[in-house]
């Protein structure tokens, strides 16, 4: 089938705005008369509940965890960004557009792009009128700090924990709905398959993780904001149980998965420590606005770093990319710090890691400026490392973080599937082959606040009268095959457990598929991967039984999905011989080392279809149309 | 490091517990209580033994998701440390340590570590938002708030719900939870117009489900978050104002 992105006609600046003119509208007496699922209460599917609830549509919205308040957007430290150019400093809606766009290599969307751009100043009014404590100047007004990719400040803060307080901003929206009836909420329900009823998403299937019932629920529509598959590397800064379940369920029912292998590797986090390791701790980006990045000039150099001199000293970031400095972005920061430490120079027990040092910050602005400003990350850092980063350099090294690819989605943010609509990091739309730092917080809520409540109108219009109920022949199939693969997990009666595949798997992925990749590497990985997965049905120990908590049988789930994914990511990374962004091929870089992108050939989105039991998934080429930007190679020279 | 731990185990809420005790062997110090927990996991499952379910998520100290009683004390001998922050080399080789699921009556036993909070949410759904629909918002610095009020209002708002100021608390209390909550919204000018209909619901809300504050300030040497009990004293007061005003 061909991928419509439904892209607004007009100039780009107005395309939002014709699109809200244009689009079909429920009236308000007929809202009640629609149920739609959520699934996730983070930023993108707590404010999406949230919203819709407030505009009459019956809301029904699952979490496998105890609150809706514990999704992983709680854990994002730094900030979000907004064009509000509080700060006097040349900023506009049109240059937060473009660096998001530059920042992502120029695989992005235009018009998505342009929009979230636009959205990022109501989210700011939205956030505040929550009451979302953001950090203020002594008038009273709003402060602002910088951010990796640009050269303005536009990224408002709440200390170190900006995520949490626009997630409880949302979390305290949605449990107001809650409590007026309008949001029927059901915690510790894992959504395990996706229903689709004459080619229409029209509910879901869950299991309780409490009294292990798997049961199913109608709706006229499907909303998934279920995050990221940055846990496919087994480490990474997700919390444990964020997993891809939700959106890979969707894509063996039909939606297109574009861009599997855009991932993005923070380059601050604290480096692994032993093979006990559940996961990595990132410090925050913003850390790099005062913080200098260096290694040792020598190699093996194993001094302490205060003993090493000055002059004895390499701030890669700063000598390479001068006019960005530390602050440059992501993808380009992580893979200087891996250039490092392979050339011997890494610091550190292991020898993987790096210094960021507040040293001359804390002479220039004293103990008690870079407490107020990152206190809590300095606090953070000390409990886990021992080692106090007022006296010593912290240590970091580059992590999983976020995966800009994802369930592909139209510009009204609905899949190839009629009726599911896919929001914030479960989709694939705004960030390119690159996030830039404090963008997701902005695209999760642009998306749950102010974009899938509105489009949503327009399908639900064209559904009047066309409700399914949960004991169709569809339904029951979907349970019956759910109970399926919970039965065969449990039947497996192995040696192994699930934790130990899965840091297989996750060496598997950070070696070949990780940072940098070779069509080599990559042709190996997958065999590699498929005989691992064929392994594990078959040698997995998962004890207990299905009809009672059972934390063994919720990771097994998760990770036989992740090991379909990660083939599909290596597929992925394989097809696209060019490097962009987070998505490094070694074979195709500049004589400096930098990512070489080839447009003349890969200038689209690479959505994956299923296509069967170990039958090569079908690629469709949606081509990137560049109307207002013109391609350029990334520079931050 | 090897310990020897003793963990309650409960099969489900209508079933009896039990201690049972496992030894944690070859721990690093370097690692974290609940990585010390994984790896006696490993280790039942190696032996067939249904691992120990415990909730966590985010092992960073902020979701909240975390909390256990170690040796009695809610999130164990450090302040301020969530027990995903906890690292082992708090402890000695050869300790003994005792470890509980969170003690209260408002918080029933699902498995083994694992209680049901969702009494806490129960309170936010009472009044602890402000109500404001999407899209309605004023220009953010259309409304000038004092730093020290934003910071005070920040200082409450960092609460993470992990519900160990009521499992430490020998009435089984909310307050600090609850007083967090109206203290970050009513210290705001956002937050005045539901002020005192706030603190009313919440209150009696919190008042319906958990034991009642006798200020034994155990709730604040436990907090993950440092959060104080100052802002009980605010939420008592708060209280107090909207009873005459009703």
């Amino acid at each position: 089938m061909e991928l419509d992105s439904k892209i607004p006609p007009g100039p780009l600046a107005d395309k939002w705005a014709y699109a809200k003119s244009h689009y079909k509208l429920v009236n308000p007496a007929n809202k009640r008369k629609y149920d739609v699922i959520v699934v996730g209460a983070g930023l993108a599917g707590g404010a999406a509940a949230a919203t819709m609830a407030e505009l009459g549509y019956n809301v029904k919205c699952f979490v496998y965890h105890d609150s809706p308040r514990r999704a992983h957007s709680i854990a994002a430290q730094g900030g979000i960004n907004a064009a509000k150019n509080y700060q006097n400093d040349g900023d506009s809606v049109f240059r937060l557009f473009y660096d998001t766009i530059k920042g992502g290599d120029y695989r992005s969307r235009e018009a998505n792009v342009h929009r979230l751009a636009e959205l990022s100043l109501n989210i700011i009014d939205q956030a505040v009128a929550q009451g979302v404590p953001f950090a203020r100047e002594y008038g009273g007004t709003l402060d602002n700090r910088s951010f990796g990719g640009v050269q303005v400040s536009r990224t408002f803060y709440a200390r170190g924990q900006t995520g949490q307080q626009l997630l409880l901003g949302a979390f305290q929206a949605l449990e107001r709905q809650i409590a007026l009836g309008r949001v029927q909420m059901y915690t510790r329900h894992e959504m395990l398959e996706l229903v689709v009823v004459d080619g229409h998403a029209k509910g879901i299937v869950t299991r309780n993780l409490v009294t292990g019932a798997i049961e199913a629920h109608a709706a006229d529509a499907v909303v998934l904001g279920t995050g990221g598959y940055s846990n496919v590397f087994y480490l990474s800064t997700n919390a444990k149980a964020s997993n891809a379940t939700a959106i890979w369920r969707a894509y063996k029912k039909g939606a297109a998965f574009a861009n599997p292998c855009y991932t993005q590797i923070h380059p601050t986090c604290i480096p692994q420590s032993g093979d006990y390791q559940s996961k990595l701790t990132l410090m925050s980006e913003s850390l790099r606005n005062d913080g200098r990045i260096w290694v040792p000039k020598k190699q093996g150099d194993k001094r302490p770093p205060n003993e090493i001199p000055e002059n004895e000293r390499d701030y890669y970031l700063e000598r390479k990319y001068p006019s960005f400095g530390n602050l440059a972005p992501r993808d380009i920061a992580s893979r200087a710090a891996k250039e490092a430490c392979d050339d011997g120079r890494g610091v550190g027990a292991s020898g993987r890691g790096v210094y960021l040092d507040f040293a001359d910050a804390i002479k220039r602005l004293g103990r008690t400026t870079i407490e107020e400003r990152y206190g809590n990350l300095f606090e953070m850092y000390h409990d886990i490392t021992a080692e106090d980063p007022y006296l010593v350099p912290m240590r970091i090294y580059p992590a999983p973080h976020y995966t800009m690819g994802g369930l592909w989605v139209d510009y009204n943010l609905m899949s190839n599937i009629p009726g599911l609509y896919v929001t914030g990091e479960a989709n694939f739309s705004d960030h390119g082959a690159n996030r830039l730092g404090a963008s997701a917080l902005m695209q999760g809520l642009a998306d749950g606040y102010f974009v899938v409540p509105v489009t949503i109108g327009d399908y639900l219009a064209t559904q009047m009268g066309k409700k399914v109920a949960a004991d169709r022949a569809e339904f029951k199939q979907a349970i019956a095959d759910t109970s399926d693969r919970m039965n065969r997990l449990l039947a497996a009666k192995g040696t192994r457990s699930v934790d130990s595949f899965h840091k297989e798997l996750g060496t598997i992925m950070w070696d070949y598929c990780g940072m940098a990749r070779t069509a080599e590497g990559l042709k190996k990985a997958i065999p590699m991967i498929r005989d691992l997965r064929e392994r594990y049905w078959k040698e997995v120990r998962v004890l207990g039984e299905g009809e009672e908590p059972n934390q063994s049988l919720e990771k097994a789930g998760r990770v036989a999905d992740f090991f379909e994914l990660a083939e599909l990511m290596c597929l992925d990374a394989l097809e696209r011989n060019e490097s962009a962004g987070g998505h490094f091929r070694v074979e195709y870089q500049t004589a400096e080392g930098e990512a070489k992108r080839n447009d003349d050939e890969y200038l689209y989105v690479a959505a994956w279809q299923y296509a069967g039991e170990n039958a090569q998934p079908t690629l469709q080429k949606e081509p990137l149309v560049y109307e207002e930007v013109k391609l350029a190679t990334r520079s931050y020279k | 490091m090897n310990l020897t731990l003793h963990v309650w185990r409960q099969a489900a809420r209508a079933t009896d517990g039990k201690f049972v005790t496992y030894k944690a062997e070859n721990i690093s110090p370097e690692a974290s209580f609940l990585e010390m927990l994984d790896v006696v996991n490993e280790s039942l499952i190696a032996k067939g033994e249904d691992p120990i379910h415990f909730e966590h998520d985010c092992r960073e100290g902020i979701c909240g998701s975390c909390g256990m009683m170690i040796n009695g004390t809610a999130h164990g001998p450090i302040g301020a440390t969530a027990t995903c922050q906890l690292h082992m080399r708090h402890f000695n080789d050869g300790d003994e340590v005792t470890i509980e699921p969170w003690r209260a009556k408002a918080f029933p036993i699902i498995k083994d570590l694992i209680v049901d909070r969702s009494g806490l949410d129960k309170i936010i759904q009472a009044g602890g938002y402000i109500s404001v629909n999407t899209g309605s918002a004023i220009e953010a610095n259309s409304l000038p708030i004092p730093k020290p009020v934003q910071e005070q209002a920040m200082d409450a708002a960092e609460c993470i719900q992990c519900g160990a100021c009521v499992a430490q608390c020998p009435n089984g209390a909310a307050q600090l939870f609850t007083s967090a909550k109206i203290s970050h919204l009513g210290l705001l000018p956002q937050g005045q117009p539901e002020r005192y209909s706030r603190v009313l619901n919440m209150v009696e809300t919190m008042e319906s489900m958990f034991g009642s504050c006798t200020m034994f300030r155990e709730c604040e040497a436990v907090c993950p978050k440092g959060i104080s009990t100052d802002f009980i004293a605010r939420m008592n007061r708060d209280y107090i104002v909207a009873k005459f005003k009703r």
